[in-house]
């Protein structure tokens, strides 16, 4: 056995990142997925020290500002050790930003793959090829592990932390790589290419062409047969990287950690994605719950005040001395009783839903409601510290 | 004079996930239902939320009339395939292919824009056969629908020929039509979702036909104090008042003040973020505001008062 699967499992986000290689952060859209991948990054690189890459889909610019970057795109480009300082900290490591730029990573990847540049061109050059890459969302899914595993094995960095792509099903980037194998070895596909190859139609598969080309045109299908008759000459590339790619996914070296705030359909769909990992022996090594709301709004005194400013407004207000009128001050202690009441009850449901999560993760951080936005690295750092107990 | 926006055929109801974009449009649904419009729904991504907002059994394809004039649908691509099949290549021709399972999954994946493709048509093809006065469609979130929403472009580019090429054509028709078609982004008064807002419909803009035809802004928080009851609200909080209405109340106040100065604040936060989204859109956008509920976040309850608010947001 392994040493590291002896030891205790981490307590701290901070243990855990310091025992990983990758940290794939997920949950639903408007979580805070990417800050909270980017406020983990900056802390491991100001603590823990090393290499560290923050991997994003799509940040907000005001992201990019905070990290001390104008803008940042498929390349790695590093955090000026001037935004450290500036936030008043002497950095161990250095933190790296790239974002996730699907077009260009998908082209890459055909370079990469392409046994000669007369097909990498005809590929490029392909409408299908264009289209998947560019217009249709699931590519982004298998693009994001790729890229991952490509930037891993390089060994240019200490920790990769990704922030995943949003998608329609939170599971689907989990099994993009398994996806992306099973069709390039598909048989389904390999019939497709022939009549191209030798336009020649067996009995068997007349039919379906026939339907086919009523269907779709058989302009069409010829773009679709020379695109797989390309992209088959990557096959023995792609099988074996989306291969690499899943047992990536599973190695020790890396952990997910969801990420979810305390609503409803947020914690159903990360409740979803926790179960995903388990049935697929991913490890789930933390959940962060954002923009939670204070737990003293569940405290007993106060609901009771609060609970006797509503039915007693009126009797309260004359007895407090405060220069206004009466009737100011009730309306002003009924709003304030009332609005306590109702804020409880939001957090009340949200203690119910913490424990549910919590239920199934060794790490639970949890970060309060901030009332005000990330604006730099001073910001995220901070959030990061919160993070960290 | 009430606003427009229920005169349409078909609205696309997306946004940033979390918002509440289903409760939305589960309420666009039943205001209209209850405005006598025959109104089918549609949950596209088939999480069940729908169902949820109802709180009546799972949706199928089949669509199922939930409550009086209110039908509703989960999007089934595989099924739709099978219904347009039988619709324009009659039903001999189907046993011919072979398990439909596989040639769906050729079509799927080898003709990217066809499972998109499959999900606009069935909905154009309710509105064009006048099925329902209204198809209101729980969209995919604001990452998805642009390319839900160009398929039907992305498709006639692509092929140029065939029975699909004259598909399309109708189908855009129909997106490309602002009496008929339009677009109801929802947000939240947050940093992203706004921003997200602003992109989505610009993009919307630039890369579909389809009008975007109001943002709706959900979870605004009540204003607790008028400005000169923040005056009293102050003075209350001197240790002197704080200390009197402690001992009339019969316990500490502190707390419960705490509680309405992070309210404040949090409302203060997001009108200005409602303030960036308001200036940001482009005109004739309708915005539609929706209050926080605190009380509930889904189920039957909320959704009548969502579509409550609503109703009187568009002037019923």
């Amino acid at each position: 056995m392994a040493p590291a699967a002896r030891r205790a499992p981490a307590t701290s986000l901070e243990s855990l990142l310091a025992a990983k290689e990758i940290v794939i952060c997920c949950g639903s859209g408007g979580v805070g997925k990417t800050t909270t991948a980017a406020a983990a990054a900056a802390m491991a690189a100001a603590r823990l020290g090393g290499k560290v890459l923050v991997i994003t889909v799509d940040p907000a610019r005001r992201l990019a500002n905070a990290l001390g970057l104008e803008r940042f795109g498929n390349v790695e480009t590093q955090v000026p050790p001037e935004a450290f300082a500036a936030a008043g900290v002497e950095p161990r490591g250095e933190l790296w930003a790239a974002m996730l730029d699907t077009k260009q990573s998908w082209d890459e990847l055909v370079r990469a793959h392409a046994p000669d540049a007369a097909t990498r061109d005809a590929i490029l050059a392909n409408p299908l090829y264009v289209n998947i890459t560019g217009r249709f969302v699931q590519s982004h899914d298998y693009i994001a592990m790729e890229r991952l595993y490509e930037i891993h094995a390089s060994g240019r960095y200490d920790l990769i932390v990704v922030d995943t792509p949003p998608t329609r099903n939170a599971i689907d980037f989990l099994e993009a790589p398994d996806r992306m194998a099973d069709f390039f070895s598909s048989r389904l596909l390999r019939w497709l290419t022939v009549p191209a190859r030798s336009r020649v139609f067996t009995i068997a598969s007349r039919p379906f062409y026939t339907a086919a080309d009523r269907i779709l045109g058989s302009q069409f299908l010829q773009d679709i047969a020379e695109f797989f008759l390309l992209f088959q000459t990557m096959y023995d590339g792609f099988v074996d990287r989306a291969k690499a790619v899943t047992r990536t996914l599973s190695d020790k070296r890396t952990t997910f950690v969801v990420v979810s705030t305390l609503e409803a359909a947020p914690v159903r769909e990360a409740e979803f994605f926790i179960e995903a990992l388990r049935d697929r022996r991913f490890p789930l090594g933390a959940v962060v719950l954002n923009k939670v709301l204070p737990s003293w709004f569940e405290d007993r005194k106060a609901t009771t005040v609060a609970r006797r400013l509503c039915a007693d407004a009126k009797d309260l207000a004359a007895a407090v001395p405060v220069e206004a009128d009466d009737a100011a001050v009730a309306r002003v202690l009924g709003e304030v009783g009332e609005s306590f009441l109702n804020f409880r009850v939001v957090a009340t449901r949200e203690a119910e839903q913490r424990a549910e999560l919590a239920a199934g993760a060794d790490v639970v951080a949890t970060v309060p409601y901030a009332d005000h936005d990330i604006t730099d690295l001073a910001g995220l750092l901070e959030l990061g510290a919160s993070l960290w107990r | 004079m009430p606003s427009g926006l229920l005169d349409r055929r078909l609205l696309f109801v997306t946004g940033k996930g979390g918002v509440g974009k289903t409760a939305i449009a589960a309420a666009l649904g039943q205001l209209a239902a209850s405005q006598g419009t025959r109104t089918l729904l549609c949950e596209v991504d088939a999480k069940g939320n729908l169902a949820g907002a109802f709180e009546t059994g799972p949706t199928a394809f089949k669509e199922r009339e939930i409550a009086p004039g209110l039908w509703a649908m989960s999007m089934d691509t595989e099924a739709s395939l099978k219904e347009y099949l039988s619709l324009h290549l009659k039903v001999p021709l189907l046993s011919r292919l072979g398990p439909l399972a596989r040639t769906f999954d050729f079509v799927a994946n080898a003709a990217p824009g066809v499972k998109e493709i499959l999900v606009v048509g069935k909905l154009c093809y309710e509105v064009r056969e006048r099925h329902y006065d209204l198809v209101v469609v729980d969209a995919p979130a604001s990452g998805h629908i642009v390319g839900q929403l160009a398929a039907p472009q992305a498709m006639r580019d692509l092929v140029q020929v065939g029975k699909v090429r004259d598909q399309t054509s109708w189908m855009l028709d129909i997106l490309a039509d602002p009496t008929q078609t339009g677009v109801v982004v929802v947000a939240t008064p947050e940093e992203m979702p706004v921003t997200e807002t602003l992109e989505l419909t610009a993009r919307l803009h630039d890369e579909t036909v389809v009008d975007v035809a109001a943002v709706v802004v959900n979870r605004v928080l009540p204003e607790l104090f008028t400005r000169s009851e923040e005056e009293v609200f102050r003075a209350l909080r001197q240790p002197g008042p704080e200390a009197a209405l402690a001992a009339a109340v019969g316990g500490p106040v502190g707390l419960v003040f705490d509680g309405a100065e992070l309210a404040v604040k949090l409302r203060r936060t997001r009108a200005e973020h409602l303030a960036t989204l308001r200036e940001g859109l482009p005109p004739g956008v309708e915005l539609l505001y929706v209050p926080e509920l605190f009380q509930r976040t889904h189920g039957v309850r909320a959704t009548r008062q969502i579509a409550e608010s609503l109703g009187a947001e568009l002037g019923f």
